[in-house]
Order: structure tokens, then C-alpha cells, then sequence
């Protein structure tokens, strides 16, 4: 024995395989096996060739490569003895594909296998054949198969059949020298051979339209006799399935007859008393019986149109429905899904049984129930419907209330028959899953309420006694507070009582309560909490009575340790003191948003997939970062910011849309909303994005206008200047009207002064970890760029052991310095900088670009990110 | 069609992995551990089908069976009936278990290659084949005769079904 090659056999192999306890050493038992296998291999080794190939073959299902064995699949094919020809054959259709040309060498050995006078050697090769068979073997060897068909043996015609379907799917072109052998194939009386002539008919009517005329013409009648003959053929025990005579050749003749009948009036009538048959008689205790009657619903839905038997077939599914069997259940509701653009109507005649499967155990089956009823819908039955769902909302499994919500908001904005009925829908289900519906979903709520003039004292009631009973529902608690601050006084004095109404006394202060409760309520989202303070703040001037306890309220915030509240409660703080003379404006009831322009909006933010996913950027850090969230308003009530504001001006200026700046579309005046601002907020969009169309002049939006053409505006400037002389700090450097811009955009002229500067960028974001580079320039080398990167984390988890590497190409020398720390702290609650030099030798030819990648622990898990960087200011 | 055929165990491991769609090798086990995390997760008392439209294109589906420690996997597509796959893996577990005679994982484990030729009697190229389990287990046992008679090639008779294998 060749000392080289392996002594193990291969049942040894598996025993050493299966005794590894890690993958390390499954891994070395499978290097010294394919080492020992090459050195058989190259030593040419005959004796243990199909034992190598069978380990091989386990190995390769380990997962591990074996191309090396493939050239010994075709030696063993070769060669003369049984064994090792089969070990041969089954290597070569799990080692080898059909993109290799290796398979150019075998199509002379499958040739000669496919002449043998053995059943079992050709009945190899056409197994072979059939599974790997390519284009160009397809078309040296379909001669053969050709033949085959009418070998003596019927596993070998069987074979030959399902072989062509292959050669015919490979080479079309092939299919006109099947059609006659297929004509002889479904006369077969073996049970066999005619399931597989049936499933080659079925394929050549699916790649050629001339064979599927002449099946049409030819077999239609002879396929309808076979199924008659197997439908009533007495009991054959050796195709038995639970009872039922040869269940798969029933769905084979169902299935080709389905070809053959679709658009087709005359083979359709001809085949309609024997489906009737089938559909009636078929026994549906069992699987089997179950899947013939479903494979002759499906016969049944796509041929041309029976009177009644579609109605009987679509009863066979609402039967299917209340079946105990899952999978029952589950395809019958597929099966509806494809029958409701055939015939809605009798589907919905099922609408109580599917409903019920909206509430079934097994989420896989309520799921598509849940998407049949979303098409059953329309405007008739959308009440009842509606109110089925929204009662099943409240015992809904958590896992399923997403998708429910999801539906039942989409049925809402698609049918409601009126606005209050809208409202009503949606108030129940803020309720009872407030904290799966989407943001766009209860964007759009508010703005039906603030266009429905009659609704909004209702809503305003409705939504209090709402938030009265269920206080952990986020979305809920949003819209509720916005309309309290919008409508409070609607609240409070009832007005606009609808008839159906009970009335309510509810106090001033018992409206505050409701914000005040919501703004303590630490586990609820930043964005509400600050939308209580806006709410907060247009409330202390409708409840006069209450503005001090809401001043205490709001001032409660200033040492905040979330920047966002804090910025937010100084400057309201700062309204309710010392400007109440533009308080009452400035707080004046929204402006009624425009349908169509938040729809259209809407429309498009859903197409483009939208990037920037970034909530509130709620730095401590403040001053250092770029992105920091300077509200424009900080300079305007002097509270002194004196880092120069960073060009992109990003999320967090709510008061600027507070006042509903109104954008001058030609933007003279450097550009106040740079079209994209990262760091979208979510009240950014609430309160800019429905902003009306310019209308100048219109009482509620203009009062701080900034068009400079605009008189009203300048007399606000005014107010508001004259209040920040006295406080000494603001720079009065130039006209007020440039420093209120200043803070919205960079001062064109900038730029030129300081020589060139760069912007920062967001190098790099996943879904919780931000990269921002700040660059500087030195002046006396241009080749030199330094960046400072600023890394924070918004997920809710600390990072530890935090690296951060980075490479650069060859035209680049980077140089880093240590990190600031190597903890990232949770929620973006303060980041880690890190600094670096880059010397770019190719300066002004190349831009920067660099590769990084980030390690980190979460929860002693080690993280591995990693990206590239490419989107680096040209010129560095 | 069919498009793969895969036996695992319950602790993941390929036991028997047949694609009838090229597929490399390191997509094969991505499929394997993608399935294998959903089929581990997945609750008692549900449907047997799961959609398996992102690895296998659309309206391909996956239907699955346990039988003892075994996962049984065959995907396929829209132009099998979902109902009647159920009925082949039975036919499939009932010639394993006439062929081992009660088959256990072990048996399937060391006699992988058997089960593979037992599968392609069953399955071909995608298609099915023959759903009656004494045809195939005829079928089979012819192939072992025939490996263990290597000299009988040259007479053999034109039907060996009435031989009795081994």
C-alpha cells in the first residue's frame, strides 16, 4: 500500500469527524484527510479513489472545498467497475457544476453510459445528465436521451423523460424533438413513466408556444380520460398514500390540464365535468386528499371561466380555512389571495372565516390572513371590518401588533368614510399600539386635525380621555400634547361640543397636568419631551391663569442634562419673562398644514429610502462639535453663542420653524435651509415641512418674517434687537439682520477671508455609531490636512475598548494620535475624538481617501465595523 | 421544481444537502445556517411552510418536517403543490426507513452516500421521480446487487426486480 495515501476508512473519517468537540480540531481532521487525499491523487493511487471521492463528499458537506477531487469524479466514471462508477456519478453531481469545463470532458463518458445495455449504468448516467446537464451537453447528447425514451426498462423511460425536461430548459431549441415522444409517453399505462411524461408535457407547454398548441389539440381529451381513469381506478396498494389511489399523478394530470385549459374556452368545457368530479368527490380527510382538491382549485381558477365551479372551488378554500391542519390553512389563504383578483366576490363571502384567521395561533397564518383581509377591504365593509381588527388589536400578541397597526392605519387612510371616523379609528388604535405606528402615520393624523375646523375641540376631548387611561403609548402621548398645546382652550371650554359628545369639565391646570405628567416621564422619547415644552409654552399663553406654574415647569429644564431640553426650556423660559410682548404671537396656533403638500411629501420620503434617520443629536460636548444644534434663535435672545456657527445647519432649529421662517426660494441670503440638513427632527418636520406655500402677508406666518422686502418682518427684527442691546453680549458687529443669519448659514464672504476651509463630513454611520471629521489646514504645508474625528454613539448600549483604525493608500501617510478615550458612552450622551494627520503627496491631483474600520465591545460581545471613506472634500 | 433537498439535525448539522441549482459551496452553508436559525426558532404548533423568497427568488417556499433529531428541508417553487412535497418527504422517510430498516441520524451519517442514491431514485434533477417507496427501495436494491456482484454486468438479466438484493 502506498504509504502516502490514507489508511483510514471512511467510516473512520466520519467517527474522527463527529468525535471533535471544536471546530478548531474539525478543522485539522479535514486538513490531514485532504492532505492525504492530494497525495493519493498525485500519486495516481487506483485501490482507494472512490473511497477518497466518498470523503471527499462529506467533506465538501462539511462545507470545505474539495475542487481538487473533481478530476478524480471523471477517472471513476471511466472506469469499468459499478461501484466505482457510482461513487463517480454522485461526486459529479455534488463536486462539480455546469459552469466547469471539466464537464466538457465528460460528456464523451456520459455518452457511453448512455449506450450501455445496463439499466442501472445508464440509468446513472441519466441521472447524472439530468441534474448537471448544461447548454452544450444538452445538445451532443439529447439524441440519446431522445431514445432512451422508449427503452425497455420503465425506470430508465422515466428517466429519460425527467432528463429532457432538463435538456429542453437548457436549450429550447430542443423542444420540437420531444413533442412526439411525449405524445407516445402519456398513452403509458405504467404509473411512472406516465407521471414523468405528464411533467415533461407540462414543461415543453411552458418553453414553446407551438407545443403547447398541439398538446392543447392532441392530448387534451386523452389527459381528461387518464384522469377519469385515475379518479375512479379501483384501490392500488403500492401507490397509496393514506388511502387515496397515486395522489401525485392526480396533481401531475391537474397541473399539465391547468396549462391546457388557460385561455382556452373549448379545453377548458372539456375538462370541466371531470374537475367538478374531482372537486366534489375527492375524499378530504387526509393530506393527500387535501392537496388533490387544492391542485383543483388552483385548475380550477385559471381555466377559462365554469359558472359554478369557481364558486365551488373557492368554498373548497373557505373549507380549507376552518381545517385543523396549519399548512391547510395556510395555503387555502394563499390560494384566496391569487382567487380574489378572479372573483372577489365570492371571496368575500368567506370574510368571516378569514377574519377569524387574523386571530389564529400560528403567525405565519395570520400574517396572510392579515394581508387577504388588507385586500379585501373596501368602502361597504371597511366598518365592521375595521372594527373587528381594532377590537383584536387590544389581545394581539406584541410580536403581530407591528404588521396589524400597520394595516389597520394603511385601511383607515385608504377608506374612512369621513374625517370623525378617521380620528375615532386612529385615537384607538394610538391607544392601544401607539407605540407601533409609524411617524408618518401620526404626522398625518395632525394634519387632518388641524384641517378638519369643526373636529379639532373633539379631538382635543377625545385625545385627553384617551391619554387619561392609557399613559405608556409614545405616539399617542405626541399627538395628544400637540393638541393640547395647539387647542387647550377648545378643551377647556368645551367648545365646538359635537351632539354625540358627553360633555367634560376639564380645568386649565388639568390640562397642564397631562403635559406636565408626560415631560417627567422619563422612559418616553426625547422628541416628546420637547414637544411638551413647545406645547408648554403655547399653553402659558392661553391659560394666563397658569403661566407661572408653567414657567416653573419649563425653567425646571434649564439645567437639563439633555441638551435638547435644556437649550429649549432657557429660551422659552426666556419668551415667557422677558418678551411677552411677542409671546402671544409667536405661540399663535399653527397655520392649517396643506394636505396635499405633506401627502406629496410623504409619497416621495417613501420612495427615496430615506438616510437620514438621526433623531435629536444631543451632544454635551457643546461647541466642539461640528454638528452642534446652535438654535438660530440662541444669538437672537443673546445667549451668546461665540463659536462661529458650522455651515450645515442641522436638526434642533425648531424655533426657527416655530416662527415659520419663510424661505425665500431664491435664497440671496446664504442659504437658511441647506436641502439636506442632517440630523432630521422629527418636530423640524412636523412644524416646517407643512408650512404653506409662500403666502406672503398672511397674519399667522409672517410675523418674523425674514424676507427682507417684507415691512412686517423688519419691525420684528426690530422688537426682538431692541430686547438684546440691553443684555450687552451679543456681538453688534453688524446689522441685526446679519447676525440673525449668521446663525442660519455661513456668511458668504467667510470662506475667502480665512482662506480655504472645509466642512466638516459624516464620515462614516451605522445604524448607532456616527463619525464626524473636522478638518483643518496648515497654511504653511497644503500637502498637510488635520482631522479631527468625532465618534458618537446613539444606541442605547456603552462601548468599551473602543479602536479606531484606519488605512490609506499609498499616496497618503496617515498619522494618528491617541484617542481621547476608549469608552463611548450610551445614547450620545459625549463622544471620544481622536486626531489625525494626513500628508497627501498627491495634493491637488488626488483627493483623500481612507479605509476604517472600528472595534468595539458591546456588553462584552466584541463588534467589528468597518467602511470606506471616500466622500472627503476635494482639495485636502 | 424541486430545488434543494436538506437533512439536518437539530443542532444544525448537514446530514444530507442536495442542490438541483448550482449553488458554491459557501453559499450552500450560508443557506444551511440561514435555515437552520429559522427552523430552531421557529414555534410548535405552526404552519410547515416558511417563504424562502430571499435566497431562492420569488415564490419559492420551504417546507420542513421533523422527524426524531432530523430536520427534513425541501424548497421549491410555484409549480409544485405545497401539500403534495409534505406527502413526498413522507415518502421519502418511509423508504430511509425500509432501506435501514428503522432509521436513526446515524444511519443517514455514515451511509450518506446510500441515502444520496436513494434520494436520486426519488428525485431528479428537480423533478419527482417516483412517489411509490417499494419502486425506489426496488430500485436501490438492485444498485447495492450490482455493487456487490461487480462480475454480473455482462448477463445481467433485463429486470432484476424479482432478485433479492444483498
Amino acid at each position: 500500500m502506498n504509504p502516502f495515501s490514507s489508511g483510514t476508512r471512511l467510516r473512520d473519517m466520519i467517527r474522527a469527524i463527529r468525535a471533535c468537540k471544536t471546530a478548531a480540531e474539525e478543522r485539522a481532521v479535514i486538513r490531514k484527510e485532504c492532505a492525504s487525499i492530494r497525495a493519493a491523487i498525485s500519486d495516481n493511487d487506483q485501490t482507494f479513489r472512490h473511497r477518497n471521492l466518498a470523503k471527499l463528499m462529506f467533506i465538501h458537506m462539511l462545507g470545505y472545498p474539495t475542487h481538487f477531487g473533481q478530476m478524480e469524479c471523471l477517472k471513476l466514471i471511466a472506469a469499468p467497475g459499478f461501484a466505482e462508477k457510482r461513487i463517480g456519478y454522485l461526486g459529479l453531481m455534488l463536486l462539480l457544476d455546469e459552469r466547469q469545463e471539466v464537464l466538457m470532458l465528460v460528456t464523451n463518458s456520459l455518452k457511453q453510459d448512455l449506450n450501455q445495455n445496463n439499466q442501472h449504468i445508464v440509468g446513472l448516467a441519466l441521472c447524472a445528465l439530468g441534474n448537471i446537464c448544461s447548454a452544450d451537453m444538452a445538445r451532443d447528447l439529447a439524441p440519446e436521451v431522445e431514445k432512451l425514451l422508449q427503452f425497455r426498462d420503465p425506470n430508465i423511460r422515466k428517466k429519460a423523460a425527467l432528463c429532457s425536461i432538463r435538456i429542453i430548459k437548457k436549450v429550447p431549441d430542443l423542444a420540437d424533438n420531444f413533442v412526439d415522444p411525449v405524445v407516445s409517453l402519456l398513452k403509458e399505462k405504467h404509473h411512472g413513466v406516465l407521471l414523468t411524461g405528464i411533467q415533461l408535457c407540462t414543461d415543453l407547454c411552458k418553453v414553446n408556444e407551438e407545443a403547447l398548441e398541439y398538446f392543447r389539440k392532441k392530448c387534451t381529451e386523452g389527459l381528461v380520460r387518464s384522469l377519469k381513469d385515475v379518479v375512479n381506478s379501483p384501490y392500488v396498494p403500492e401507490y397509496d398514500i393514506s388511502g387515496i389511489a397515486d395522489p401525485f399523478l392526480h396533481i401531475r394530470l391537474l397541473r399539465v390540464l391547468r396549462i391546457l385549459g388557460h385561455g382556452d374556452a373549448d379545453a377548458s368545457d372539456c375538462m370541466s365535468d371531470i374537475l367538478a368530479q374531482v372537486a366534489t368527490k375527492t375524499e378530504s380527510h387526509k393530506n393527500a386528499g387535501n392537496a388533490i382538491l387544492y391542485e383543483c382549485v388552483g385548475t380550477i381558477m385559471s381555466v377559462e371561466d365554469n359558472g359554478g365551479l369557481r364558486v365551488l372551488a373557492i368554498n373548497i378554500l373557505g373549507r380549507f380555512l376552518s381545517n385543523r391542519d396549519n399548512n391547510i390553512r395556510y395555503v387555502a389563504l394563499n390560494m384566496l389571495m391569487k382567487a380574489i383578483a378572479v372573483d372577489a366576490q365570492a371571496v368575500q363571502r368567506h370574510r368571516a372565516t378569514i377574519l377569524e384567521c387574523v386571530k389564529d395561533l400560528d403567525a405565519s397564518i395570520r400574517k396572510r390572513a392579515l394581508e387577504l383581509v388588507y385586500l379585501l377591504v373596501n368602502e361597504s365593509n371597511v366598518k365592521p371590518l375595521m372594527k373587528e381588527l381594532v377590537d383584536y388589536l387590544e389581545v394581539s400578541d406584541q410580536g403581530f401588533k407591528g404588521d396589524l397597526t400597520a394595516k389597520i392605519c394603511s385601511i383607515v387612510e385608504k377608506f374612512s368614510p369621513d374625517k370623525i371616523w378617521y380620528i375615532d379609528q386612529m385615537l384607538k388604535v394610538l391607544s392601544e399600539a401607539g407605540n407601533f405606528v409609524k411617524a408618518s402615520v401620526w404626522h398625518a393624523l395632525v394634519v387632518v386635525i388641524t384641517n378638519a375646523s369643526n373636529l379639532q375641540g373633539y379631538s382635543v376631548r377625545s385625545l385627553y380621555r384617551a391619554i387619561q387611561i392609557s399613559r405608556d403609548q409614545e405616539t399617542l402621548i405626541r399627538v395628544a400634547v400637540w393638541c393640547i398645546g395647539e387647542y387647550g382652550d377648545m378643551l377647556v371650554n368645551n367648545i365646538e361640543m359635537l351632539d354625540i359628545e358627553e360633555p367634560i369639565t376639564v380645568t386649565e391646570s388639568d390640562a397642564v397636568d397631562v403635559v406636565e405628567i408626560a415631560i417627567k416621564n422619563h422612559s418616553l422619547n426625547l422628541t416628546t419631551r420637547a414637544m411638551c415644552l413647545i406645547a408648554l409654552l403655547k399653553l402659558s399663553s392661553r391659560f394666563p391663569s397658569c403661566s407661572q406654574r408653567i414657567k416653573e415647569i419649563i425653567a425646571q429644564y434649564k439645567g437639563s442634562l439633555l441638551l435638547e431640553l435644556q437649550q429649549r426650556s432657557v429660551e422659552f423660559n426666556s419668551i415667557i419673562g422677558k418678551h411677552k410682548n411677542i409671546r402671544s404671537a409667536l405661540v399663535e396656533r399653527m397655520p392649517v398644514l396643506d394636505e396635499a403638500t405633506y401627502n406629496g411629501r410623504r409619497a416621495r420620503s417613501a420612495s427615496a429610502a430615506v438616510s437620514t434617520s438621526l433623531e435629536f443629536a444631543s451632544n454635551l460636548s457643546n461647541g466642539v462639535i461640528a454638528r452642534t444644534d446652535v438654535a438660530p434663535l440662541v444669538d437672537l435672545l443673546d445667549m451668546g453663542a461665540d463659536e462661529p456657527v458650522p455651515p450645515c445647519s442641522s436638526g434642533g432649529n425648531f424655533l426657527l420653524d416655530l416662527i415659520d421662517v419663510d424661505m425665500p426660494s431664491s435664497s440671496s441670503q446664504s442659504g437658511t435651509t441647506q436641502p439636506q440638513k442632517s440630523g432630521t427632527d422629527v418636530l423640524l418636520d412636523l412644524l416646517s415641512a407643512w408650512s404653506p406655500p409662500p403666502q406672503k402677508g398672511s397674519p399667522t406666518t409672517d410675523i418674523i418674517l425674514l424676507n427682507q422686502d417684507d415691512k412686517p418682518s423688519v419691525n420684528a427684527l426690530d422688537i426682538l434687537s431692541s430686547s438684546m442691546v440691553p443684555s450687552g453680549e451679543a456681538k453688534p458687529t453688524g446689522p441685526y439682520m446679519m447676525d440673525l443669519l449668521d446663525v442660519f448659514g455661513p456668511n458668504p464672504a467667510t470662506p475667502e477671508e480665512s482662506g480655504p476651509t472645509f466642512p466638516p463630513i459624516v464620515a462614516y454611520e451605522s445604524s448607532a455609531l456616527t463619525i464626524i471629521f473636522n478638518f483643518s489646514k496648515r497654511p504653511e504645508n497644503p500637502q498637510m490636512t488635520d482631522i479631527e474625528a468625532m465618534f458618537t454613539n446613539k444606541s442605547s448600549d456603552v462601548y468599551t475598548d473602543f479602536v479606531f483604525q484606519a488605512a490609506v493608500p499609498k499616496f497618503l501617510q496617515l498619522h494618528l494620535e491617541p484617542a481621547s478615550s476608549n469608552t463611548l458612552p450610551a445614547s450620545g450622551y459625549g463622544s471620544i475624538t481622536q486626531k489625525l494627520h494626513v500628508t497627501n503627496r498627491q495634493h491637488g491631483k488626488k483627493s483623500l481617501v481612507m479605509r476604517i474600520r472600528l472595534s468595539y465591545k458591546l456588553n462584552n460581545k466584541a463588534v467589528l465595523e468597518e467602511g470606506q471613506i471616500s466622500n472627503f472634500p476635494r482639495d485636502l | 421544481m424541486i430545488r434543494a433537498v436538506i437533512v439536518m439535525n437539530d443542532q444544525g448539522k448537514p446530514r444530507l444537502v442536495k442542490f438541483y441549482e448550482h449553488q458554491p459551496v459557501e453559499k450552500q452553508q450560508e443557506i444551511i445556517r440561514s435555515i437552520y436559525g429559522v427552523l430552531c426558532s421557529r414555534a410548535e404548533n405552526v404552519s410547515n411552510f416558511v417563504q424562502a423568497d430571499s435566497t431562492f427568488g420569488p415564490d419559492t417556499r420551504l417546507v420542513y418536517k421533523t422527524f426524531a433529531t432530523l430536520y427534513f428541508i425541501v424548497i421549491f417553487d410555484d409549480s409544485e403543490n405545497e401539500l403534495a412535497i409534505l406527502d413526498l418527504m413522507q415518502v421519502f422517510v418511509e423508504t430511509l426507513d425500509k432501506c435501514f430498516s428503522n432509521v436513526c441520524e446515524l444511519d443517514i451519517v455514515f451511509n450518506f452516500n446510500k441515502v444520496h442514491t436513494i434520494l436520486d431514485e426519488i428525485i431528479l434533477g428537480g423533478q419527482v421521480i417516483e412517489m411509490s417507496s417499494s419502486e425506489v427501495v426496488k430500485a436501490v436494491d438492485g444498485i447495492s446487487w450490482l455493487e456487490k456482484n461487480p462480475n454480473s454486468i455482462i448477463r445481467v438479466p433485463k429486470s432484476i426486480s424479482g432478485w433479492q438484493g444483498r
